[in-house]
């Protein structure tokens, strides 16, 4: 094959360092969608609860991410920990702390819209039933909040990857970087290399998103009433 | 920590060509981005033979990369292809790629709302295709489809925040140029949000306006 490019994507080498790259951002995501989901509960049933304060605190703290980039919130952390911490806070920790924190905000908002979503029958007559509070929760909220918050929870994990992508903005050695590198060390032998290598790296985060927002819809459809 | 104000006042206009530049793309691509997202459910809903394979491929594809990498590959991979764009048509184009699924998604629910009965009476009183688009379909559609729309409009805006990637001065590339130039971090910062509350709430209170006035339109439910 002379000179189409496509060669570029077939070393092993190549191949193993981009691997690598992704993982780093995969890893990232990960950690902040396991963090995202445990906290997420937490402030979603603290949203549940009819304390008028508590209520517009958590509805601020959720806008501030719905309204504000959050590739801004991370330039925010980036350059102004140094000023408000005094200490410098590398790119990888910067991201899963920001991205925990808006996958908290976004987790707690599904958990509160499933949860106020259950009609007050159900409770209803769970207790007419006689069922203490422990099995009201155990046998007729939990598995039907569960089925509710599933679909939006696992696409919220899509949403999670796909924004990890921004990583690139904080210097954390990551799949698009690595693709850079590989380009300007081919770039003499090879100037076809960047279509590849991008649209390789293109394909590549469908393939993980895809499978996973297929799923999510699957469940969707399996589980609504 | 006191602000430096002189050095505020001497950069405000430098933000300010960034914001126009921002709100530019975003104008831009969001209008482009409901065309197509209206053809693109169109095509869904009545099934075009052919058309509507291509369309589910193509709002899939779109809908699960980020706009990132979309980006870096028009800008940096089509060239090689003989394909080259400036900067700005890479970001509205991109901005179009990805808008348009989620436009095309969330009308297509708004059209899947509408109940058969609707379509059927439009049918029985003579309305042509055209008419029962315009009058009976797009109307309720719409007011089904416009919070999503909206929260499109508000996503799509934020998402314009990538484009310093390719070489636009936005924004976000101003900001880290003043930061490495000045070191005045706290007022480069500080100007960054302010100008993105500037451009995003007076849009979401808009469109929670706008959400209000569509729910006269709701009928039969």
């Amino acid at each position: 094959m002379p000179n189409s490019g496509f060669n570029v994507l077939l070393s092993v080498n190549n191949l193993r360092r981009l691997a690598l790259g992704l993982c780093g951002t995969l890893e990232i995501a990960m950690i902040s969608v396991v963090i995202s989901v445990v906290l997420g509960v937490f402030y979603g049933l603290l949203m549940t609860k009819k304390n008028r304060f508590i209520y517009v605190l958590c509805r601020v703290y959720l806008d501030a991410f719905r309204i504000v980039p959050i590739l801004v919130w991370l330039f925010l952390l980036f350059f102004g920990s140094a000023i408000v911490f005094h200490t410098d806070l590398d790119g990888v920790t910067v991201s899963v702390i920001i991205f925990s924190m808006w996958g908290t905000a976004e987790m707690g908002d599904i958990v509160r819209g499933t949860v106020s979503s259950i009609p007050t029958h159900q409770w209803q007559s769970a207790q007419a039933l006689g069922l203490t509070q422990w099995q009201v929760h155990r046998f007729v909220i939990i598995p039907q909040a569960l089925r509710r918050i599933a679909p939006s929870a696992i696409n919220l994990i899509t949403r999670m990857v796909k924004t990890t992508s921004l990583v690139v903005f904080v210097g954390v050695t990551e799949i698009l970087r690595v693709g850079k590198q590989i380009i300007e060390f081919n770039m003499m032998k090879n100037p076809m290399a960047s279509f590849w290598i991008y649209g390789f790296i293109f394909f590549v985060y469908f393939l993980i998103c895809y499978p996973i927002s297929k799923f999510s819809k699957k469940l969707e459809k399996k589980w609504s009433y | 920590m006191s602000l430096n104000w002189d050095f505020i006042v001497e950069v405000i206009p430098i933000y300010r060509s960034a914001i126009i530049l921002t709100i530019r793309i975003a104008i831009i691509g969001v209008v482009l981005s409901i065309i197509v997202g209206a053809v693109c459910s169109l095509i869904n809903y009545y099934k075009v033979r052919g058309l509507n394979l291509l369309v589910r491929a193509y709002i899939e594809l779109s809908r699960n990369t980020p706009l990132v990498i979309q980006l870096f590959f028009l800008y940096y991979g089509l060239p090689k292809l003989g394909i080259m764009l400036s900067n700005e048509a890479c970001a509205i184009l991109g901005l179009t790629f990805l808008g348009g699924s989620y436009m095309a998604e969330s009308l297509r629910s708004g059209l899947e709302a509408v109940s058969r009965v609707q379509v059927e009476l439009g049918l029985s009183i003579g309305l042509n295709t055209f008419q029962l688009i315009r009058f009976v379909i797009f109307p309720q559609a719409m007011s089904i489809a416009m919070p999503a729309l909206g929260a499109n409009c508000i996503f799509l805006i934020k998402e314009t925040s990538v484009v310093s990637i390719i070489a636009l001065r936005d924004l976000m590339s101003v900001t880290k140029e003043l930061i490495g130039m000045y070191y005045n971090t706290t007022e480069s910062l500080m100007l960054l949000v302010v100008c993105y509350l500037l451009l995003l709430l007076p849009v979401s209170f808009l469109l929670i306006f706008v959400e209000r006035r569509l729910r006269y339109a709701e009928f039969g439910v």
